[in-house]
C-alpha cells in the first residue's frame, strides 16, 4: 500500500463521518463542525491525488496542491459567514434551531 | 462547448462581463452610501452593453478567452456559447428590472449618510450578477467551483436583509444545505481531476469515458448541484428563503441565482460528460422535475401568503427546467445532443427568470400597498393597484406558456423533441403542467378581482417605477416568443386558429379545476368532492413538511445521488 | 517505518473526527476539531504539501478554531436542541457507510500510472520566474482563481456585515475588549505582534521560491491583530471607516489592475511579461497582503456590534 493510497481511503473515511454528521446532528454549529470535517476529508482526498501524481521532480503534482490552499481558503469564508448566521440568530431569535416553527393559524 | 485552444478577438468581453460588477461591488462598497446605488446604476448599464455586444459576438463564433495566456489544462478558458451568452443577456436584462424596481425600497434614508441594508442590497446585487456571468462563461470546473460559492456567499444575506430571526434562520438552512451541495460537487471535480488531470470541460468532453469514477463523479455533483437548486425534493431550503426576503431580493434570489446551479448541470450533462448519461439517468431527472410541477404547484394552491405562494411556484418552475434532459437525450447515439430539447429549455429559463422576477415584484407591491400579503384578502386590490395586478396576471399568463410567451414556444420545442424521440408521457407532462400553472394564477386573480367586503385602505403608495419595472420584465416574458424570429418557421401559428385555441382553453378550464379543488379557501362552495380534495391538498402540505425537515431532505440528497449512479451504471451498455 | 507513522496518523485522525462528530459536548468537539486540524498538516507534510500544510495549520486549524472557540462560548447559554431520532441516526450511518464505500471504490479505480501536470507545470515554470511551483500555480497558470478567492473572503466579510443591526451600523464588530492590563493575556499581546510581524512578513516574502505565501503570512499577521484586539489594547475598526474600506478593496482592485496591464504588456488579461514575471507577482502579493490580512482577521469578530463615538 502507497502513503497516498492509504490517505487516500483515509479521506473517504473523513467525508464519510462528516457527512454523518451534517446529516444526524441537529445543532448547526455542529453542522459547521461536520462541514469542516468532510471538507477536510475532500482536501485530503485531492493531497492524495496530487501525491499520486508526484513526477517531475515534484513530490507531489503542484495543480491540485494549488487547488486545495484555495479550498481551504473558500472553506474558511464558508465557516465565518455561517457562524456570523449562528450567532446572530442566536441573538436575535433567542435559539438557534434549523427546524421551522409551526406556522402561524391566521385563516 | 468547442474545444478551441486560443483567445477570439472579442473573447475579452467575457473577462469584462465577469470582473465589471466585481469591481462595481468593491467601488461601492468604499464610495458607501447612496453612492453604492450610483455605482451599481452606471454598473448595469456598461453591463447591459457587454451582454448585447457578446450576444452579437456569439452569433458569429463561440468566444473564448485564455486568461493569462495559458492553455487548459494548466490554464483557465473562459468560453462563450450561445447558452451562455443567451443566460447572460438575460440576467442582465433582468438585474436592470430589479435595480430599477428596487431604486425606492433600497434608497438610502434621507436622514443618515448610510443605512446597512441598502448599502448591501446593492452590493449583493452586484455580487450575485458577476457571480452568475462567471458561472456561464468559466469552462473550468474548480473555478466554477469558486463561481458557485461566490454566487451563494452573495445570495444567503439577501434573503436575511430585514434581520428578522425567521429570516436569519432561513438564511442559516440555505447556506447549511448548500454548503453540503458545494462540497459533493468539489468532491466530484477532485475524482475528475485524478482520473483525467484536467478540469477543462471542453478536454473532459473527449476524455470522459463511462465507468465508476465517471458514474460516481456525474451523480455526487449533479444532486449537489441539485441542492443548490432546490429541485424537488431538496427543496428544504427555498420556501422560506424566497417568501421572507424583500422582494426585489427574492426577485433575484428566484429568477437568478437558482439559475446559476441549474446552468451548470447543463453544462455537466451536455457538455462535460454527454456519454456517461444514460436513458434511465435522464429519465430520473426529468421525473424529479415533473414531481417538482406537480407539487409545487399544488403545494402554492394552499398557501395562506401571496409570497409564499410565488415561492411555490418557483418550485415548480425549476421542475420545468429540467424536462429538457430526457428529451435532449439521443437513444441511438447513446448520448445528450445539443438540439431542440436544449434550446426550449434555455427558453423556459429566459421566460422564467423574466417572468418570476416581475410576479414577485408585484407580490411584493401588494404587500407593501395592503400591509399584508393574506391571500383570502386581495379583494378590491385589482382596482387599487391595476399596474401591479396586470404585471401579476402577465408573468402568471406568460409562465403558463400562452401564445406568444417564452415558455409557450419552449413547450413547442419541447412537444417536438418528445414527439421526435418517441417519448410521449412527456408530452402529458408538458401539457398538464401549464394547468397546474394555471390554478395558481387564476386562484390569485379570483381573490384579486373581488369586491372588497370594506373599502381598502392602503398602508402606502406604491412608487409607479417600481410597477413599471414589474409589468416591463412579465411582458418582457410574454413577447420572448418573437426570438422565434430566428428559429425554424412553422413554430409559431394564429393564436385563435382551433389547434391553438383549445389547448389554451383546456388549460385555464384545468386551471379552474384544481383552483376550486385544492385552495385553501373554497373557491365556488362547500361539498362532499371538495372536502375530498382538499384533504388531499392537506396531504401534500404535511408530505412538504416532512420533506423540508433538514434529516429527510439530507438523506434525499444521498438516495438521489445512489440512484443516479445506479442509473448511470446500469443503464451503459456493457 | 514510516508507513507505520502514517497508518497511526490516519488512525487518530480518523478518531478525532469520529469525535467531532459524536461528541456530546459542543467545547469538547472544537478541542477535538483543533486537534483534527493540526494532525491534518502532520498528513500534508507526508504528502508532502508543505504549503498546504503551512495552509492548514494557519487557516485550517488556526483561525477557523479561533472562530469556532468563539462561538461555541457565545452560544454556550442557548437552549438545547432535541436530538435527532434513532431512525435517523440509523438511516444517516448507512447514508455516510454506503458514501464511504463508493469513494473508496473510486479511491482504488483511480488509474494507473496517475495522471499528473506535474510535468507541463515543470515545462513552464521557468516563464513564471517564481522557484516554488504551487506559487506558479496559484499567482500565473491559475490566477484567476486566486483574484475570485480574494473576492470570495471580501462576499464573505461583506456577508457577515450585513447581518448587524441597523442601530450598530456602521459600528464596531466584536465586544469591547477589556483585559487586566497586567494579565498575561495584555503581556502576550505586546511581546508578541513584533516576532509575529517578522515570521509573518518573512513566510510571506520567501513564498516565492519557497513554500510560505501570502496567505500564511497574512494569516500570521491576521492572527497578531486579533490578539490585541483580544487583549484590549487596539480596538477593530468601524465598518464605516473610508481607509478600512480602501483598504479591504486595495487588493483585489490592485490584482485586476496588474491583470490590464499584462493584457496591454504580454497580450492577456493576468498574464506576466517576460522578463518581469517575477517582479509582477511579487506586487501582486504585496498588494494582496494587507487586504487578506484585514479580512482574515476581520472576520472572527463578525458583524458590527456597537456604535461607540
Amino acid at each position: 500500500m502507497t502513503d497516498a493510497l492509504l490517505y487516500g481511503l483515509a479521506a473517504c473515511g473523513l467525508i464519510g463521518l462528516g457527512l454523518y454528521g451534517l446529516i444526524a446532528n441537529p445543532a448547526p454549529l455542529r453542522k459547521i463542525l461536520a462541514f469542516n470535517i468532510m471538507g477536510g476529508g475532500v482536501f485530503l482526498l485531492a493531497g492524495a491525488i496530487a501525491r499520486r501524481g508526484a513526477g517531475a521532480g515534484f513530490g507531489g503534482d503542484p495543480v491540485p496542491q494549488a487547488l486545495l490552499i484555495t479550498g481551504i481558503v473558500v472553506a474558511f469564508s464558508a465557516t465565518a459567514l455561517a457562524v456570523a448566521l449562528v450567532l446572530r440568530l442566536n441573538a436575535v431569535a433567542g435559539d438557534t434551531t434549523l427546524a421551522e416553527p409551526p406556522p402561524a393559524n391566521d385563516d | 462547448m468547442t474545444a478551441v485552444a486560443m483567445t477570439t478577438p472579442q473573447g475579452w468581453l467575457l473577462v469584462a462581463a465577469v470582473l465589471l460588477p466585481f469591481i462595481g461591488m468593491m467601488v461601492g462598497l468604499v464610495a458607501g452610501g447612496r453612492h453604492a446605488a450610483r455605482v451599481a446604476a452606471v454598473v448595469i448599464i456598461a453591463g447591459l452593453a457587454i451582454a448585447a455586444v457578446t450576444v452579437r459576438a456569439v452569433l458569429d463564433a463561440p468566444q473564448v478567452y485564455l486568461l493569462g495566456g495559458w492553455a487548459p489544462p494548466l490554464g483557465v478558458a473562459l468560453r462563450a456559447d450561445g447558452l451562455a451568452a443567451a443566460m447572460m443577456a438575460v440576467v442582465a436584462v433582468v438585474i436592470a428590472g430589479i435595480a430599477l424596481y428596487a431604486r425606492r425600497d433600497f434608497a438610502t434614508p434621507p436622514c443618515s449618510a448610510e443605512a446597512r441594508a441598502p448599502l448591501a442590497f446593492w452590493l449583493l446585487l452586484l455580487a450575485v450578477w458577476g457571480s452568475l456571468n462567471l458561472v456561464f462563461v468559466s469552462g473550468d470546473l474548480f473555478t466554477l467551483y469558486v463561481g458557485l460559492e461566490l454566487l451563494t456567499f452573495a445570495g444567503v444575506p439577501l434573503v436575511c436583509l430585514d434581520g428578522r430571526g425567521e429570516t436569519l434562520r432561513a438564511a442559516l438552512r440555505y447556506l447549511l444545505f448548500a454548503l453540503l451541495g458545494s462540497l459533493l460537487y468539489l468532491l466530484g471535480a477532485v475524482l475528475v481531476y485524478g482520473a483525467y488531470a484536467t478540469l477543462d470541460i471542453a478536454m473532459l468532453a473527449q476524455l470522459v469515458q463511462p465507468g465508476v469514477l465517471s458514474w460516481t463523479v456525474l451523480a455526487l455533483m449533479t444532486v449537489g448541484l441539485l441542492a443548490k437548486t432546490a429541485l424537488f425534493p431538496l427543496h428544504i431550503w427555498l420556501p422560506p428563503a424566497h417568501a421572507g426576503a424583500p422582494a426585489a431580493a427574492s426577485a433575484v434570489l428566484s429568477a437568478l441565482v437558482v439559475k446559476g446551479s441549474w446552468f451548470l448541470v447543463v453544462r455537466l450533462w451536455f457538455d462535460a460528460m454527454p456519454a456517461v448519461v444514460t436513458f434511465s439517468a435522464a429519465q430520473l431527472l426529468g421525473g424529479l422535475g415533473a414531481a417538482a410541477i406537480v407539487f409545487g404547484s399544488i403545494v402554492a394552491l394552499r398557501q395562506k401568503r401571496l409570497k409564499l405562494l410565488v415561492a411555490y411556484s418557483t418550485i415548480a418552475q425549476i421542475g420545468y427546467l429540467f424536462l429538457m434532459f430526457p428529451l435532449a437525450f439521443d437513444v441511438a447515439a447513446g448520448t445528450m445532443l445539443h438540439g431542440g430539447a436544449l434550446t426550449g429549455g434555455l427558453l423556459q429559463a429566459a421566460s422564467h427568470a423574466t417572468a418570476k422576477a416581475g410576479m414577485f415584484m408585484a407580490a411584493g407591491l401588494i404587500y407593501a400597498a395592503l400591509g399584508h400579503d393574506r391571500i383570502a384578502d386581495l379583494g378590491g386590490v385589482a382596482r387599487a393597484l391595476p399596474v401591479t395586478v396586470l404585471a401579476f396576471a402577465v408573468a402568471g399568463l406568460a409562465l403558463m406558456g400562452v401564445l406568444p410567451s417564452g415558455a409557450y414556444l419552449a413547450k413547442k420545442l419541447l412537444l417536438d423533441a418528445a414527439a421526435s424521440g418517441g417519448q410521449w408521457w412527456w408530452t402529458a407532462v408538458l401539457q398538464g403542467g401549464a394547468a397546474f400553472t394555471a390554478g395558481y394564477v387564476v386562484l390569485v386573480l379570483t381573490r384579486a378581482l373581488r369586491a372588497p367586503p370594506v373599502p381598502l385602505q392602503l398602508a402606502t403608495k406604491v412608487s409607479r417605477l417600481s410597477e413599471f419595472a414589474a409589468l416591463g420584465l412579465a411582458l418582457l416574458s410574454m413577447l420572448l416568443g418573437f426570438a422565434a424570429a430566428g428559429l425554424p418557421a412553422g413554430l409559431i401559428s394564429n393564436p385563435l386558429a382551433p389547434k391553438e385555441l383549445l389547448p389554451t382553453l383546456l388549460v385555464v378550464a384545468g386551471g379552474f379545476a384544481l383552483a376550486a379543488a385544492l385552495a385553501r379557501r373554497p373557491l365556488f362552495g362547500d361539498g362532499p368532492w371538495r372536502r375530498l380534495t382538499a384533504a388531499a391538498g392537506t396531504g401534500f402540505e404535511n408530505a412538504d413538511a416532512l420533506l423540508r425537515r433538514w434529516p429527510t431532505a439530507s438523506l434525499a440528497l444521498i438516495i438521489f445521488a445512489a440512484a443516479f449512479g445506479w442509473l448511470l451504471h446500469t443503464g451503459t451498455p456493457a | 517505518m514510516m508507513m507505520l507513522f502514517d497508518v497511526g496518523l490516519v488512525v487518530v485522525l480518523l478518531g478525532l473526527a469520529a469525535w467531532v462528530v459524536l461528541a456530546r459536548n459542543a467545547f469538547a468537539a472544537v478541542a477535538a476539531f483543533i486537534a483534527y486540524g493540526l494532525l491534518l498538516t502532520l498528513a500534508w507534510l507526508q504528502l508532502h504539501g508543505i504549503d498546504i500544510a503551512l495552509t492548514e495549520a494557519a487557516i485550517g486549524g488556526g483561525l477557523t478554531g479561533a472562530l469556532l472557540i468563539g462561538a461555541v462560548t457565545r452560544l454556550g447559554s442557548a437552549p438545547p436542541i432535541a436530538p435527532a431520532t434513532s431512525m435517523t441516526l440509523a438511516l444517516a450511518a448507512v447514508a455516510a457507510a454506503a458514501t464511504t464505500a463508493i469513494l473508496a471504490a473510486c479511491v482504488l479505480a483511480l488509474p494507473d500510472p496517475a495522471p499528473t501536470l506535474a510535468p507541463l507545470v515543470a515545462d513552464n515554470i521557468a516563464a513564471t520566474g517564481v522557484g516554488n511551483a504551487i506559487t506558479a500555480v496559484l499567482l500565473s497558470f491559475r490566477s484567476m482563481d486566486t483574484l475570485l478567492e480574494a473576492i470570495v473572503l471580501l462576499f464573505a466579510l461583506a456577508g457577515a456585515w450585513s447581518l448587524g443591526a441597523d442601530s450598530a451600523w456602521p459600528g464596531r464588530p466584536g465586544f469591547a475588549q477589556s483585559a487586566p492590563p497586567n494579565g498575561i493575556l495584555a503581556y502576550l499581546a505586546r511581546i508578541l505582534p513584533p516576532i509575529g510581524l517578522v515570521i509573518g512578513i518573512y513566510i510571506f516574502w520567501t513564498g516565492a521560491d519557497n513554500p510560505g505565501g501570502k496567505f500564511q503570512g497574512a494569516t500570521i499577521l491576521a492572527a497578531m491583530w486579533l490578539l490585541t484586539m483580544a487583549a484590549g489594547l487596539t480596538d477593530a475598526p468601524r465598518v464605516g471607516s473610508r481607509w478600512l474600506r480602501a483598504a479591504l478593496v486595495a487588493g483585489p482592485l490592485g490584482f485586476i489592475a496588474a491583470g490590464v496591464l499584462g493584457s496591454v504588456s504580454a497580450g492577456a488579461f493576468l498574464a506576466l511579461p517576460a522578463g518581469h514575471a517575477k517582479p509582477m507577482i511579487l506586487a501582486i502579493e504585496i498588494a494582496l497582503m494587507p487586504t487578506l490580512t484585514l479580512i482574515l482577521a476581520l472576520l472572527i469578530p463578525g458583524p458590527p456590534q456597537r456604535v461607540t463615538s
